[in-house]
């Protein structure tokens, strides 16, 4: 049984439906990336999960969210919590934001063990502090007591994935971890990232629009668009037969040497709004390749073998 | 830390210099010569140039205010006119009530303000948060001394819980404090809710809830924590006002301190006093917001690394 399994999902914000019928399954000690452009659904994904999405008015209206036989969807807020930070971790998207700025950062990474694990503040602290080292912080003891402007973002962000490594969880969620960083440490940071996760066995959901970071880290990958799956693949399959003409568009976008990396606006035309979704299949109005269905008729994810993709053409671009 | 603090003092001086030429060129300032406004009827003109002499009238005015300021940095602020005693003499028997008076003010204001702000924030859009910042409007609205008489008719006069003026009692106290202090609620919880509901907006709160901190935690361990940085600010700048709403209280209750010694000298153009009292009240404005940036800075470790 999957560790963590989204069926149908629908998310709802007041008026607006920006998450329609996601469904993935994330086994154990495995690495699933979740790619998509800027507003397809990604951060809302991870709030479903997390169940944070009460804090943004939104909710969750259709589908199942089961984590370890555990229906999240139903689940109440104070088993929820008991759960948030200590099962399923969030690393969020920019490490300048996430922390509190008035407390000392070594603090914020023992109150997660504090809370969770019931330890002492002394022992919470040498945790901290052992953390921080595997992390490769140099003079984790200093830092501990450093207060997060003092720090740079890489060693901010570090701070938050050692604060979501405290407890122990099953799964971490992290949410575009390397976005807001500096070009020149985002690979290394991811690195140190995945290499923990896969020491400790861990699962871990990765969150980003740079294809580059996919190949790099992940066993497999669901890709999002306009709030729906556009596809879901092992990661070697997906490099090697792309089957949804968006997938293809992603892996042409990768930044190659001397290009800037991370940038997806290769793609012609532009992410709909979620006020204005299209009808039909919602990525026809920017592909090459739609027909007079893929306008009108919503595609469904096709089981496949090897991996899955929601277009009409899949068979026809297979053989093209 | 202690360098911030030296800073921060070393920057009130150039502020104390302007404060204090003000303050000096009052004097000067009164229509017509102060010796004659300062002459009792049927004072001899050996009177006036003894008066004169004594006052330094006759040097020239920067050398009238080095001698002034020399004389006031020795705790020398001269002889009252009409009460004839030292002016020192007369703020040290009357600061002690007005300090008093001014500090239960604020700390009242500030402490329900802050406890009305976090419930009306904690409870946003609820019955609490509408009821609360009504109450709270309804208070802010009325003049601190016409609210004085009004709790004087009610609770001295009609239901005689407290005394209607004087302060020999610990009792006397409630009613001055209570004016002055309910209308500096309406902003303290206002700050205070308004900051609370900005500051759970952000990133970092997202995270708290996602390390499985529980609500109550993260309201008032976390997010009140921060909203009382802007409201500290806004109290340091609120001393001057709970001063000025102390000196027209004194006056209503009858109660001795600075504002009624203030007033009394005013009418009596007891100019030297005067002086010290202004003195005084720009004295404590001026510690009040040096006061609240030093909390702030022992607060938010941003404000002592940025301006160290
Ligand atoms: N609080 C909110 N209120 C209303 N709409 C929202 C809110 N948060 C997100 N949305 C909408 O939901 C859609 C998905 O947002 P989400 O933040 O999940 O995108 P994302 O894939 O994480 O994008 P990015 O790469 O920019 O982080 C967007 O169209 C966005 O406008
Ligand atoms: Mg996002």
């Amino acid at each position: 049984m999957a560790l963590l399994s989204l069926d149908n999902v629908s998310v709802t914000i007041g008026r607006l439906h920006p998450l329609d019928g996601i469904s993935f399954d994330l086994d154990r000690k495995e690495i699933l990336g979740i790619v998509g452009e800027s507003g397809s659904g990604k951060s809302l994904t991870a709030l479903s999960v997390m169940g944070l999405l009460p804090l943004i008015g939104g909710k969750v209206t259709k589908g199942a969210i089961v984590f370890d036989g555990i229906d999240l969807v139903s689940l109440p807020e104070t088993d929820y919590r008991r759960l948030r930070g200590k099962r399923i971790a969030l690393i969020s998207q920019n490490p300048m934001t996430s922390l509190d700025p008035i407390i000392r950062i070594g603090a914020q990474i023992d109150q997660v063990s504090q809370l969770h694990l019931g330890l002492s503040a002394v022992a919470a602290q040498a945790r901290s502090i052992e953390l921080m080292q595997q992390l490769r912080i140099p003079d984790a003891a200093t830092i501990h007591g450093n207060y997060p402007h003092q720090l740079s973002g890489g060693m901010k962000q570090r701070m938050v994935i050692a604060m979501a490594l405290a407890a122990d969880p099953d799964l971490i969620i992290a949410d575009e971890p390397t976005t807001a960083l500096d070009v020149t440490i985002q690979a290394q940071i991811i690195q140190i990232m995945v290499d923990l996760v896969r020491e400790r066995g861990l699962a871990l959901m990765l969150i980003t629009h740079d294809m580059g970071v996919v190949a790099q880290a992940c066993d497999r990958v669901v890709v999002l668009y306009a709030g729906r799956v556009a596809e879901q693949a092992g990661v070697a399959d997906i490099f090697a037969t792309p089957k949804h003409p968006y997938t293809r568009e992603l892996i042409r976008c990768i930044p190659r040497h001397g290009q800037a990396p991370g940038s997806l606006k290769g793609i012609p035309g532009t992410v709909p709004s979620v006020m204005d979704y299209p009808s039909g299949c919602r990525f026809h109005p920017r592909c090459a390749h739609a027909q007079a269905i893929c306008g009108t008729e919503v595609p469904l994810l096709e089981q496949k073998t090897s991996g899955r993709a929601a277009c009409h053409l899949t068979e026809v671009l297979a053989h093209g | 830390m202690l360098g911030y603090i030296i800073k921060r003092l070393l920057q009130l001086i150039p502020v104390f210099i302007v404060v204090s030429m003000i303050i000096f060129s009052i004097i000067h300032l009164v229509p017509g010569d102060p010796i004659d406004s300062m002459m009792q009827i049927g004072s001899t003109p050996e009177q006036r140039a003894e008066l004169t002499a004594r006052y330094g009238l006759d040097k020239p005015l920067p050398v009238q205010y080095g001698i002034w300021l020399a004389k006031m940095l020795r705790g020398d602020l001269g002889e009252a006119i009409i009460l004839r005693q030292p002016v020192t003499a007369l703020i040290a028997q009357n600061l002690p009530h007005s300090l008093l008076l001014g500090v239960l003010a604020l700390a009242f204001s500030t402490i329900v303000g802050i406890v009305a702000g976090a419930l009306a924030a904690v409870f946003k859009d609820s019955w609490i948060d509408r009821s609360v910042m009504t109450l709270i409007l309804l208070g802010s609205t009325v003049p601190s001394f016409w609210l004085g008489l009004l709790l004087i008719l009610l609770f001295a006069v009609q239901l005689g819980w407290f005394p209607v003026s004087g302060a020999r009692t610990w009792s006397a106290l409630v009613l001055p404090v209570l004016a002055i202090g309910l209308g500096g609620i309406a902003l303290v919880a206002r700050v205070t809710r308004v900051a609370m509901l900005d500051i759970a907006r952000r990133d970092f709160v997202m995270m708290l809830h996602a390390k499985g901190l529980s609500r109550w935690r993260i309201q008032f361990g976390h997010i009140l924590r921060h909203a009382l940085l802007p409201v500290v600010t806004i109290l340091s700048l609120r001393i001057g006002w709970i001063l000025g709403g102390a000196v027209t209280i004194e006056y209503v209750f009858a109660r001795p301190g600075l504002g009624s010694l203030l007033i009394t000298s005013l009418n009596q153009r007891d100019y030297p006093v005067v002086q010290g009292c202004l003195l005084m009240l720009a004295i404590a404005v001026m510690l009040g917001t040096l006061i609240g940036d030093l909390v702030q800075a022992a607060m938010d470790p941003r404000v002592r690394d940025s301006s160290t």
